[in-house]
């Protein structure tokens, strides 16, 4: 299973290495469909090169620019919660109804608060809402919402691990780098719980040998989220 | 852990790293000309002393914040070794009782991971007295390895408190981008920790304080505890100043919708420790 790797760059999606005991074909309902997604994307970049009408939304640069990047992921949760708790899958219980619920109004907490301090720190460079595309999510399915919530939340653990060491040392630096440190240990214990929802005993099967969660660059993690992200997403400007 | 690994693990945090030890010919060269002299018990040293090299930096700073984090991680590591196989434990049902020793694993290997980096700078571990007992072994989880409920409740407070640690730290480590990268990748690995138990010990609502309602995350400043006064005392210090709702000069209440009340607005975001609230909050596991 930890084969199943999006074409572009060989970035192992996040579902597929964390749900090892469930059987094969719900695997394959919910990780399959992602994989699909990952070729969509390919060929959807094929078009936009044959017309290149849109060069996309620009992140920015600087710790506006990783502001921007967190605030895109969190789009992106939010809405998929948001979808989840507007009409839950068949079979929901009411302790899921109750945590996915939770979840959503996180998540949501999380998009509104970017909005609001990126706003106030740099009301030009804001980006705009996202365009997102979940037609590859079966919403009526538990396998297909709680592994796509694993995957988005295992996503951005590593996204915000990664995104801390670029955030600066001076300015708000700091005080961002600890905001996004506030954020990432909720994201953290979404990401154990759902787990747990999917397999038990499975909430940090995402470790390496040293007991660590991984880290990823923008760029894989934009390169993951894109299936599920219509708006082309610039991210060339972010700091390295 | 080889020196192999500890370099593939850097490379992936920091993609240059080969670059930079190559550009800095002179820690390079000492190095090589080093490795092949030392017995294998001096290596982690000239890793560590590398490191400062190649990142060109004083690491007395960044080493203090490490050795906070490693004598933490000795208290995580020393616990669930001693419960794991005790009597409580193996009231646990086989599912628990794998998930427990997956934790302890996970904070055995980050033990062995901040040793390695510090190498010959790393602290002794301290004597621990998990009764809480600030040496006494007479504090109030005593009896903590005949109960189940009991390791769990202190396993979410050590847990959680080492998010909050980890979290507080951050800024500190932000001079050298491999320390901040690998501290970032364990507290959120803490927080995966932290929020198991509180599902766990929901499903077996024991100890829970009547009226709270024991979530993965944590509502407002509650402890989801109930250990008598004692205890609850100490225990509630890992939880004040959760109760925040506000985030640089955001009101989260509200934000987005009217669902988000005061408990989600907390839920949604953890807070810091400072180094000192957490060295009052471990001293009483801590023989003097």
């Amino acid at each position: 299973m930890s084969k199943m790797i999006s074409s572009k760059d060989g970035i192992v999606l996040p579902s597929a290495s964390n749900v090892p005991n469930v059987s094969r074909r719900k695997f394959l309902s919910y990780a399959g469909a992602a994989a699909s997604l990952a070729m969509v994307a390919v060929a959807c970049d094929k078009d936009d090169d044959d017309n290149n009408s849109s060069a996309g939304v620009n992140l920015g640069s600087g710790d506006v620019g990783i502001l921007n990047y967190a605030y895109a992921l969190e789009q992106l949760e939010a809405a998929f919660y948001e979808r989840v708790v507007s009409s839950f899958y068949t079979g929901v219980t009411s302790l899921e109804r109750e945590y996915l619920t939770d979840i959503r109004n996180h998540e949501v907490g999380h998009r509104e608060f970017f909005k609001a301090a990126i706003t106030a720190a740099a009301p030009t460079m804001i980006i705009p809402a996202l365009e997102v595309n979940f037609t590859s999510i079966d919403f009526t399915s538990r396998a297909s919402v709680l592994g796509t919530a694993k995957a988005f939340e295992d996503l951005g653990v590593t996204a915000y691990n990664g995104a801390g060491q670029l955030i600066s040392t001076t300015g708000n630096g700091p005080t961002y780098l600890t905001l996004a440190g506030k954020i990432v240990s909720v994201e953290a214990r979404h990401a154990a719980l759902i787990a747990e929802l999917l397999q038990e005993g499975s909430f940090s099967n995402t470790t390496n040998a040293s007991g660590l969660d991984m880290a990823r660059t923008p760029a894989q993690v934009l390169n993951i989220a894109a299936p599920f992200i219509t708006t082309r997403i610039n991210a060339s400007n972010l700091p390295s | 852990m080889n020196l192999q690994n500890i370099f593939s693990e850097i490379e992936k945090v920091d993609p240059e790293v080969y670059d930079r030890f190559d550009t800095r010919r002179k820690a390079m060269k000492q190095f090589a000309n080093l490795s092949g002299k030392l017995a294998l018990a001096a290596v982690p040293m000239a890793v560590a002393s590398m490191f400062s090299k190649a990142y060109g930096q004083t690491p007395a700073d960044v080493n203090g914040v490490l050795n906070f984090a490693l004598t933490l991680e000795e208290l995580e590591a020393q616990f669930y070794v001693n419960i794991v196989g005790s009597a409580g434990f193996l009231t646990g049902s086989t599912t628990v009782r794998n998930a427990l020793t997956k934790i302890k694993d996970d904070e055995v290997a980050h033990v062995a991971l901040l040793r390695t980096v510090l190498g010959g700078a790393a602290v002794a571990k301290p004597n621990f007295d998990f009764s809480g007992g600030n040496g006494t072994g007479t504090g109030p989880f005593a009896g903590y390895l005949a109960s189940l409920d009991t390791q769990l409740a202190m396993a979410q407070t050590f847990e959680d408190t080492g998010v909050r640690a980890y979290k507080g730290q951050a800024t500190n480590l932000q001079s050298n981008r491999v320390a901040l990268t690998t501290a970032l990748q364990i507290h959120s690995v803490e927080a995966r920790h932290a929020a198991y138990i509180r599902q766990l010990r929901r499903t077996r609502s024991a100890a829970i304080p009547a009226g709270q309602t024991l979530k993965p995350w944590i509502t407002l400043n509650q402890t989801g505890i109930d250990f008598g006064a004692t205890a609850n005392a100490a225990i509630q210090l890992s939880y004040n100043g959760e109760e925040v709702t506000s985030q640089a000069n955001v009101n989260i209440v509200n934000l987005g919708g009217s669902f988000n009340d005061a408990v989600a607005a907390s839920a949604g975001f953890d807070e810091t420790l400072t180094r000192t609230q957490v060295e009052t909050i471990v001293d009483i596991f801590i023989v003097p």
